[in-house]
């Protein structure tokens, strides 16, 4: 293959990235791209649907600079630590009314699911199905809020169950740990529904932390969750996950999602933290350096735990 | 018994922790749940199977893990799976012995809102949702809870019915999971800073343990209906040295979740 699929950040959300899409940039808690959010805040991308399954600080941060109109999601808030202000109050009653007549932006359309939900979504998508059946929703008011939750009864005649839609991003975002030029991607640790983001979504770009030889992916291929056959763009963008982690190379920044609680409960804080580390920032690379090397430096691993090697066997 | 002295966080997270002694696999929530089962592992259930929605089966975090997607419940775990296999084969495929949540507000038959207070569609609070709440608690066989009690979280109705537990009662509770072919049997038990509840046979709380400390009058004034009392109710034994310690020194030592 050629480099073609090679791409600067911006090149890709460029050329990628369009206004109205439907955007999945998931990871659980682990191996979120940042680095693309932040790049499709500095683009002015408007009037994006976000899907993710717990929108974290990457959607708030995006929402609170006006790229979304709408969410969908399951599980809404900052992790261990708090809630996310920026989607909140676009989204209570205290705030603006629908339209934004008094300047403040117009309130968040809001489509919400349980994780279950979210993941049976994207796999119903991923699989080209027109829903997926699953145990849950049953006597509770999610069906009610979001209609799209429908109870069916099983056709072998054995009880109801809930479905849900298929859910297929115009564009989802996935980073990994590494990739080959094609896009061959593997990622180790918590896989969240990368996956099945990937394999739903219309378009794909992989952000990595290591571009490595076709060689190295071939002598592993367990670990290889997306093909480079559905992959559009490969971002190689180191830290790109900060302050979320990746497994092996460097933890998630704590420090930093404790400060964000205070940074998103106030709306001017949080416009003056996006002009100081997105809009006036330069991509990725300044960003890691405006953190400064101490503070990366404290989020590597306190040692290592590799994992045994296998033998795959050579059959010829 | 101790000498030392204890918050009321530090003896809630103790008394959910003993809970689950003979359990032996735990979904465990986000917040509070997290705190009790880890230490319930180190202490009463040491032979315990966590089970992370992030995907992980049989974690053995070396640290307190701050989110439940920490990547030390990684390292060292039995299975990392994807979220699609750990919803579908574990929790669905019914394997899950204990769903242990927290909640915003529960109702005096266990079920539980962790959506909105106020109206969904112009909420006065927008809470986090669902996460995987709703599904463990249909799939599970128990739900243990964990919750601060307050005016505000022990209501008469709750604003928005995200994760059911008793519905209207026992006799409908058992009717409907019967019915419907639920796996899970529904909450067994709230802890919360003021004492332990359990689940009678009308499937309505009932206070079986007061904690020490806390009176009946803080009980009566933070339940929105007229709350049932066990017969004889106990005293929640203090926490020991040791299972002080644990916490303070080993899990939670910035006191993320005791303050």
């Amino acid at each position: 293959m050629s480099d073609s699929k090679v791409a600067s950040m911006h090149d890709a959300v460029a050329e990628l990235v369009r206004d109205g899409d439907t955007v999945a940039i998931e990871g659980f808690t682990h191996l979120i791209s940042f680095a693309a959010g932040h790049e499709i805040i500095r683009q002015g991308r408007r009037d994006l649907t976000l899907a993710r399954m717990t929108p974290d600080l990457v959607y708030d941060q995006m929402v609170a600079a006006g790229v979304a109109r709408k969410l969908i999601f399951s599980w809404l808030g900052n992790p261990g630590v708090g809630g996310l202000g920026g989607i909140r109050r676009r989204i209570e009653a205290a705030t603006s009314a629908p339209g934004g007549g008094d300047g403040r932006l117009p309130r968040l359309e809001v489509e919400e699911y349980s994780h279950f939900g979210m993941v049976a979504r994207y796999t119903a998508g991923a699989a080209n199905l027109p829903f997926m059946p699953l145990r849950s929703y049953f006597e509770t008011d999610l069906p009610t809020a979001n209609p799209q939750i429908r109870e069916i009864d099983s056709p072998y005649g054995d009880g109801k169950v809930y479905a849900v839609p298929p859910l297929k991003p115009d564009v989802s975002i996935v980073h990994a740990q590494r990739a080959d030029r094609d896009g061959n991607t593997q990622i180790w640790g918590l896989l969240g529904c990368q996956k099945e983001a990937a394999f739903a979504a219309d378009r794909v770009v992989v952000v990595v932390e290591e571009l490595v030889d076709e060689a190295v992916i071939r002598a592993d291929p367990n670990r290889t969750i997306i093909p480079g056959l559905i992959v559009d763009a490969v971002v190689v963008e180191p830290y790109g996950a900060h302050p979320s982690y990746v497994q092996g190379a460097y933890d998630r920044d704590n420090r930093f999602y404790l400060e964000w609680d205070a940074i998103t409960k106030d709306e001017a804080a949080l416009q003056a933290w996006l002009r100081e580390w997105v809009l006036d920032v330069d991509g990725r690379a300044a960003y890691i350096d405006k953190l400064g090397p101490d503070r990366v430096a404290a989020l590597r691993p306190s040692g290592t735990a590799p994992s045994g090697v296998v033998d795959y066997g050579a059959y010829r | 018994m101790t000498d030392v002295p204890f918050t009321r966080n530090e003896m809630m997270i103790v008394a959910a922790a003993r809970e689950l002694a003979g359990q032996r696999v735990c979904f465990v929530g986000v917040g509070l749940p997290n705190i009790a089962v880890n230490l319930a592992k180190r202490t009463v259930a040491p032979d315990m199977e966590l089970v992370y929605e992030a995907g992980v089966f049989g974690a053995r975090p070396a640290r307190l893990p701050l989110s439940i997607g920490d990547p030390t419940i990684v390292t060292g775990a039995t299975s990392v799976v994807s979220m699609h296999e750990l919803f579908s084969f574990y929790l669905q495929g019914g394997l899950i012995d204990v769903g242990f949540l927290g909640a915003a507000q529960i109702d005096r038959f266990g079920n539980i809102n962790t959506t909105v207070i106020g109206d969904y569609d112009a909420p006065t609070t927008r809470l986090p949702g669902s996460g995987g709440a709703c599904e463990i608690a249909i799939n599970a066989r128990q739900v243990f809870v964990i919750m601060r009690q307050s005016a505000r979280s022990f209501v008469e109705r709750i604003d928005f019915r995200t994760s059911p537990g008793n519905l209207g009662g026992a006799e409908q509770a058992e009717r409907i999971r019967g019915e419907g072919g639920w796996l899970g049997r529904g909450p067994s038990v709230v802890v919360t800073d003021l004492g332990i509840w359990h689940f009678d046979d009308d499937g309505e709380m009932r206070l079986d343990s007061l904690h020490p400390g806390a009176s009946l009058e803080d009980v009566r004034s933070s339940v929105h209906w007229a709350p049932k009392l066990a017969a004889s109710l106990a005293t929640t034994p203090p926490p020991t040295d040791e299972e002080l310690r644990l916490i303070r020194e080993e899990l939670d030592p910035g006191g993320a979740y005791t303050r």
